[in-house]
């Protein structure tokens, strides 16, 4: 009978019993272990209450084509019920090309919403109240000119700036392992993040400046302990640089927050974010002497992972999206987001992504989990690999700080092509039959080679964008973005916060690519290391 | 008889950043006894065409997952007649839409690999079809 029993291991590599038993919690102590939601260590959850008294933030990532489109959406998405914004950018706009850009051909509003100048920005977020709906913007590499020009709309829009909520994704290090939106090198990028942590603790201090995201790089081939491990070391690597321009640890760390990937076994995820957040609290206590609990809580947004859904039978990824849904509530994560069902052909349809809204509505309206905190807690198993996980991520951060740390890791290439060879392991023991893949390996169907609904976008659109843009640069002050782009470049050529300079360059209407442009030729562009 | 293995570009033409697809395409070829050269991330159409000239490969691949495949495929094909190395097999991968298989094949690719494709029917195609 004993070696009919296979064995399970989960991607973190632990070792799962078919039964669990107090004896494997024994040497867990409640108080001081696992202890009250709210309370230090907070693995159970960051708040007292958790969703019993709010429920998570529902906030689709979404934007397309121009301004007034994606604007158009965010209103169609908030009358849905929909409570925060996640706004997609153009590849141009990641990469701070203009639309008229040569290499910005075919892109322009494809895979989000364009932003040339300041006028996009405006006109995004017309007619919706900042003070209600909290704004995800995912941009990078040119965070520091988004957020300035969020937050000078807030501004003009008489918003008080001690009072703006939100949120930028503003996470570098990562794009250099997946993604891929870099622009600068690893030093300069650095510095850009740094500014823009230092200048909304100053002037934003609600504002939350960077999403750590360990995310794309699970997406890219990370084990879920490296996953958290990377994204803590790389939290650590900007914390570390913020601390060096002499702020308080108490006077920014609570305004950082993360993005974490869904997909995969159930409880190793749960028990991933349990630990997560349980070591994040010590991290920030103990190795940086944080006094105000707020700074200790890992905020983050869960969301259902693209890595985990397939192109076969694509109606089967609603399903998984369910259960990724299912894990972020079980996880107590602050807000959620799915890939819809079709993202693996296709920008998600307007029907894909409003079946992912229902699935989180319907979690929370019927299915009874936000009606009490951590269900999960205490049992056994979850309880044990809970533990576990955690020790591993401990282990994983260990061994690349020995080696020199995570920004040498990433600069050098050495994490980039760690998890391109996971990935490729992952992969070919999934088409080995290995690792089984619902309606990939598994139960598998003939499928008609049937045409599929498609996001709709029209190439023609990008000459609406371009003459956007130049009917704003047909009536500013030629002379002020001119000389606010010259100050801007003496600054980048010196040291000292750059988001002032930014925001003058924002507010004469300077285009992202024109102050992008000033910013590479002073800091020149990120080379990438080869795949090893 | 030629006996110098297999060489072959993977490419990642324009603004698209996800690359694990194009990463574990290469170490897949690499294992299976090809020679392989990734380009890295956001590269001109000039730019690898230029490096399919430099380099001499039998194979270019070009990875897409933004949706803009029909251009850029449009666009490389254009670049390659041009440069005169047509012979060269050209194939398309990434997030590719069924209906979009067929208008790549009448654009030039020698054959269409989305998402989700084995490596053993890219392995055996590029086999087969070398010339």
């Amino acid at each position: 009978m004993k070696d009919k029993i296979k064995d399970v291991i989960l991607e973190s590599g632990i070792n799962v019993k078919p039964v669990y038993s107090p004896d494997d919690v024994a040497g867990i102590e409640y108080k001081n272990d696992i202890g009250n939601p709210g309370e230090f260590p907070f693995t159970r959850g960051i708040h007292p209450l958790m969703y019993r008294s709010r429920v998570w933030t529902m906030r689709q990532y979404s934007g397309f084509g121009t301004a007034l489109e994606t604007n158009q959406r965010f209103k169609y998405l908030i009358e849905n019920g929909q409570t925060g914004l996640n706004v997609a950018f153009d590849l141009p706009t990641q990469l701070g090309l203009d639309s008229d850009d040569d290499m910005a051909d075919g892109e322009v509003g494809r895979v989000g919403m364009s932003v040339d100048t300041l006028k996009d920005m405006e006109d995004a977020f017309d007619g919706i109240p900042l003070d209600k709906i909290t704004v995800s913007i995912t941009i990078n590499a040119v965070a520091s000119i988004l957020i300035a020009m969020y937050a000078v709309l807030a501004e003009k829009r008489g918003y008080d700036l001690k009072n703006l909520r939100g949120t930028s994704q503003n996470d570098i290090l990562k794009e250099y392992v997946g993604r891929g939106t870099w622009i600068f090198p690893v030093e300069p990028s650095m510095r850009l993040i740094a500014d823009t942590i230092e200048y909304c603790a100053k002037e934003l201090p609600k504002y939350s400046p960077v999403s750590v995201c360990g995310y794309h790089i699970r997406e890219s081939g990370a084990n879920p302990v490296q996953e958290m491990a990377y994204a803590f070391l790389i939290a650590k690597a900007y914390i570390d640089d913020v601390l060096k321009r002499g702020i308080d640890i108490d006077d920014f760390a609570s305004r950082l927050s993360f993005n974490f990937d869904i997909h995969g076994n159930l409880f190793e995820q749960v028990a991933k974010f349990r630990a997560g957040r349980r070591l994040w609290a010590k991290i920030i206590k103990n190795d940086y002497g944080a006094k105000n609990p707020k700074s200790m809580c890992l905020r983050m947004i869960a969301g259902g992972g693209g890595g985990g859904l397939t192109i076969e039978q694509p109606e089967n990824n609603i399903v998984r999206g369910a259960y990724y849904a299912l894990i972020s509530a079980l996880s107590g994560t602050q807000t959620m987001a799915l890939c819809s069902y079709d993202e693996a052909y296709t920008i998600p349809t307007e029907k894909a992504a409003m079946i992912s809204l229902r699935t989180m509505q319907i979690l929370a309206d019927e299915m009874g989990l936000a009606d009490t905190v951590d269900p999960l807690a205490g049992s056994y198993y979850v309880e044990t690999l809970t533990t576990q996980i955690e020790d591993k991520i401990v282990g994983c951060m260990k061994e690349v700080e020995k080696q020199g740390g995570i920004v040498k890791a990433i600069s050098q290439g050495f994490i980039q092509s760690e998890v391109a060879h996971q990935a490729y392991d992952m992969e070919r023991r999934i088409q080995s039959g290995e690792i089984v893949k619902v309606g990939v390996n598994k139960y598998t169907v003939d499928e008609a080679e049937h045409e599929v609904e498609l996001h709709s976008f029209k190439i023609e659109d990008t000459q609406k964008q371009i003459d956007r843009m130049k009917a704003v640069k047909s009536t500013r002050d030629e002379g002020n973005v001119r000389e606010s782009l010259r100050i801007l470049k003496v600054n980048a050529d010196s040291t000292g916060n750059l988001m002032p300079h930014i925001i003058d360059a924002v507010k004469s209407y300077a285009t992202l690519g024109e102050i992008t442009k000033v910013l590479k030729q002073s800091f020149g562009e990120f080379q990438e290391p080869l795949l090893r | 008889m030629n006996h110098k293995p297999i060489k072959i570009l993977i490419a990642k033409p324009g603004l698209d950043g996800h690359d694990q697809g194009a990463k574990v395409l290469a170490i897949a070829l690499k294992n299976a006894g090809f020679e392989v050269i990734y380009t890295g991330l956001h590269q001109s159409i000039d730019a690898i065409l230029n490096t399919s000239v430099q380099e001499d490969v039998d194979v270019i691949g070009i990875s897409i997952m933004t949706g803009n495949h029909l251009r850029l495929t449009e666009k490389l094909v254009e670049a390659i007649k041009k440069a005169g190395i047509d012979e060269k097999m050209l194939l398309v991968g990434g997030n590719i839409p069924r209906q979009d298989k067929a208008k790549l094949k009448e654009l030039g690719a020698s054959e269409v690999f989305p998402t989700g494709s084995k490596f053993d029917s890219i392995i055996n195609f590029i086999k087969e079809n070398i010339k």
